[in-house]
């Protein structure tokens, strides 16, 4: 049996998560996705992190107070297509709201400075808000399918590690330490305890404890809600559901850390649906490179020299690109691998995204 | 500009640029052609996994000081040396300078550390630029270069200084955060260098990373390098039969179609790139060094050494 087509896909999964490193076009092909899943008569919603301004402008996310609740994008689409600008803390906050006991609760804590910062600042927060963002997406009956862009990172599964990791924080044992002082009984226990978080206190000043106890003892209660949410999360991750696609560009740097993510995924046992290669520079023959620098050589100076100069450079380049995507090829068999060529100008607006819809769909 | 007054105008250089623009490339240039002008470099990279080492062709190197190209005394040329400098390290030694090493490992393996870096945020970010600080006062090298996080990061890495003197009013923290404060804000010092690509996406980003950076941070920025330029190359406006013509050759089949195909595809695709390059100037009033894009093979000395001839280039022409 041979792999879904990238059309396939759109056309049939419910969640689509698209990876891969900085710069490679991820959140043009997430929208791209999306858009030809509406094209299809689907009703789609594409979550991205941080489009380039143009893009954002092209998917009506530009503009003020938009962005965390899906906006609809108009378009001549059967089906609808939505998208959202993740925003952390908002996700975040809402999920405080929801898991507290009472509304001083979830005020307490939204307005603790510790959690001001970790709300922001705490590593795989922004995955974990885009994962936490899909869940609700995925649950919500006004949308068929999912295309979430995750944020640029080194490590193809920082998104799925982040619930845990989360959990697993504000878990603590620490936690228990910085609440001895205010339980009489603990007191004598944790001496040693104390001593250590003074000495602490001492770098980084008391302020800091205060706020870290402050938000740990108004937290209390909501860890259960919080990690039941996150193996629920985690769960739609792993499920056959959601598939990943993975994006490159052909350069020998961002191929590595595309075989890198390739690699970490196959050792969480999650198949790649899809290898997009964007950025690929044109084939304009299929001559040897060094044949054609010969030629090169031998007609230097002249005209001829020089065009064949150029074409033994494209040939150079097309061959080198086809040697890197080999290996990750090989890597993500049987999944589909499509590659878009080099534009000539940047996505944005609507037309340039159904332009590399072309080139994604094999409509050119 | 001479190559010596230019690399001596501060001690640390700082690359930034958003991700896959090349920064790394241009980190590992700007250091050749410091060591060629007879500047010994040290390159500090602070995310590791770069491929550096590669270009110079020498094995990975870790928070150990390696060194990538040895000196030349009968070619001008200096050393160029590399380590890499994460957080948890560069904490380490600052507890151990603050009197802390004994309780340094517990503070890892119980997790305080993970707590403390959340309820300040920046706390990772200034721990390593305290790091390069030291360095830079060291005089460890005529030419400290920083290969930065992606930008976008490299904003809130820069800016943690200014946050965190704030948040933490008292102690070794805020001493740090003082004396980092001090570095970024000294030109004699300290200089960023923005990398971008002659592309539409990368040239808006670079311009308001470059606002951002002198508003919020307040540090001075050298030169904007473009890199990716191709090459020019002459006869590439010629009618591929008529050329052969001219030359008494003939062409195979098909072959006059791809060459005027490859020829029109790098016409447009310089001249794009020149409008780029024009629209980056009216934008931001900052000298521009200019770094090819280079056909060849994979980067490895050879490339670099012409990376490094095109920075020199450029820099000559600097007033």
């Amino acid at each position: 049996m041979s792999a879904p087509s990238l059309a396939e896909l759109v056309a049939e999964r419910q969640i689509v998560i698209t990876s891969g490193s900085g710069g490679v076009g991820k959140t043009t092909s997430a929208a791209v996705l999306a858009m030809e899943a509406a094209a299809q008569g689907r009703r789609a919603v594409v979550v991205t992190i941080d489009p380039a301004k143009r893009l954002a402008d092209a998917l009506g996310l530009g503009g003020e107070g938009i962005g965390n609740e899906p906006t609809r994008i108009d378009g001549s689409w059967p089906g609808e297509l939505w998208a959202v600008m993740l925003d952390t803390k908002s996700t975040f906050d809402d999920l405080v709201t929801r898991y507290s006991s009472d509304p001083e609760q979830a005020e307490r804590i939204l307005a603790n400075r510790f959690y001001r910062n970790i709300s922001g600042a705490l590593s795989g927060t922004q995955e974990y808000m885009a994962m936490e963002k899909l869940y609700e997406l995925h649950h919500d009956d006004g949308f068929d399918l999912v295309v979430v862009d995750t944020p640029p990172s080194r490590n193809a599964l920082d998104f799925l590690e982040a619930p845990r990791r989360l959990t697993r924080f504000l878990d603590h044992r620490l936690y228990r330490v910085l609440m001895a002082p205010t339980r009489g009984v603990m007191k004598a226990v944790n001496v040693a305890a104390q001593a250590f978080v003074r000495q602490v206190s001492k770098v980084v000043g008391a302020e800091v404890f205060e706020d870290a106890i402050t938000f740990f003892q108004a937290f209390d209660g909501m860890e259960a809600g919080f990690k039941e949410r996150a193996d629920a999360v985690l769960e739609l991750l792993t499920s056959p559901a959601t598939s990943y696609v993975l994006v490159a560009s052909p350069k020998r740097d961002t191929v590595a850390e595309a075989r890198f993510f390739a690699e970490k995924l196959a050792e969480a046992d999650i198949p790649i649906a899809a290898l997009i290669v964007n950025r690929m520079h044109p084939h304009f023959t299929d001559e040897m490179p060094e044949a054609l620098r010969e030629r090169a050589r031998h007609f230097e100076g002249t005209d001829l020299g020089g065009l064949y100069r150029n074409l033994a450079d494209f040939a150079l380049v097309a061959h080198r690109e086809e040697e890197h995507l080999a290996g990750l090829a090989d890597m993500v068999e049987p999944a589909p691998v499509i590659r878009v060529p080099f534009l000539q100008t940047d996505v944005h607006d609507l037309d340039g995204l159904a332009v590399v819809g072309d080139h994604l769909f094999d409509r050119t | 500009m001479d190559p010596a007054q230019f690399f001596t105008a501060s001690r640390l250089v700082i690359v930034a640029g958003k991700g896959g623009v090349g920064k790394t490339t241009v980190t590992a240039a700007l250091a050749r052609a410091a060591a060629a002008s007879g500047l010994s470099a040290l390159i500090v990279e602070v995310e590791g996994k770069s491929g550096l080492a590669a270009m110079y062709g020498s094995p990975a190197f870790s928070y150990d000081e390696v060194t990538l190209a040895e000196p030349d005394e009968a070619l001008g040329r200096a050393a160029v040396r590399a380590r890499t400098l994460t957080p948890d390290e560069a904490l380490i030694e600052f507890l151990e300078d603050a009197g802390m090493g004994r309780i340094s490992k517990r503070l890892m393996t119980s997790g305080a550390l993970d707590m403390v870096a959340t309820a300040i945020p920046g706390i990772r970010d200034i721990l390593v630029l305290g790091k390069i600080k030291q360095m830079e006062r060291r005089r460890l090298a005529d030419v400290l270069i920083l290969d930065a996080p992606a930008a976008g990061h490299a904003i809130s890495f820069l800016q943690s200084a200014s946050g965190l003197a704030d948040a933490v009013r008292l102690g070794p923290i805020n001493a740090q955060a003082r004396d980092v404060l001090d570095l970024l804000g000294d030109p004699a010092r300290c200089q960023v260098v923005l990398v971008t690509l002659p592309e539409e996406t990368p040239v808006n980003e670079l311009v308001e990373t470059a606002y951002q950076l002198e508003d919020r941070v307040g540090v001075s920025l050298g030169p904007v390098v473009v890199n990716g330029l191709y090459p020019e190359l002459a006869g590439l406006g010629a009618d591929p039969r008529a050329a052969a013509e001219a030359q008494g050759a003939s062409l195979r089949d098909g072959e006059a179609a791809s060459l005027a195909a490859a020829a029109r595809f790098r016409l447009d695709r310089t001249a794009l790139q020149a409008e780029q390059v024009e629209r980056l100037r009216e934008a931001l009033p900052l000298p521009q060094l200019r770094v090819p894009y280079l056909f060849d093979a994979d980067l490895g000395p050879e490339q670099l050494d012409l990376l490094a001839a095109a920075v020199l280039d450029g820099v000559a022409e600097l007033s």
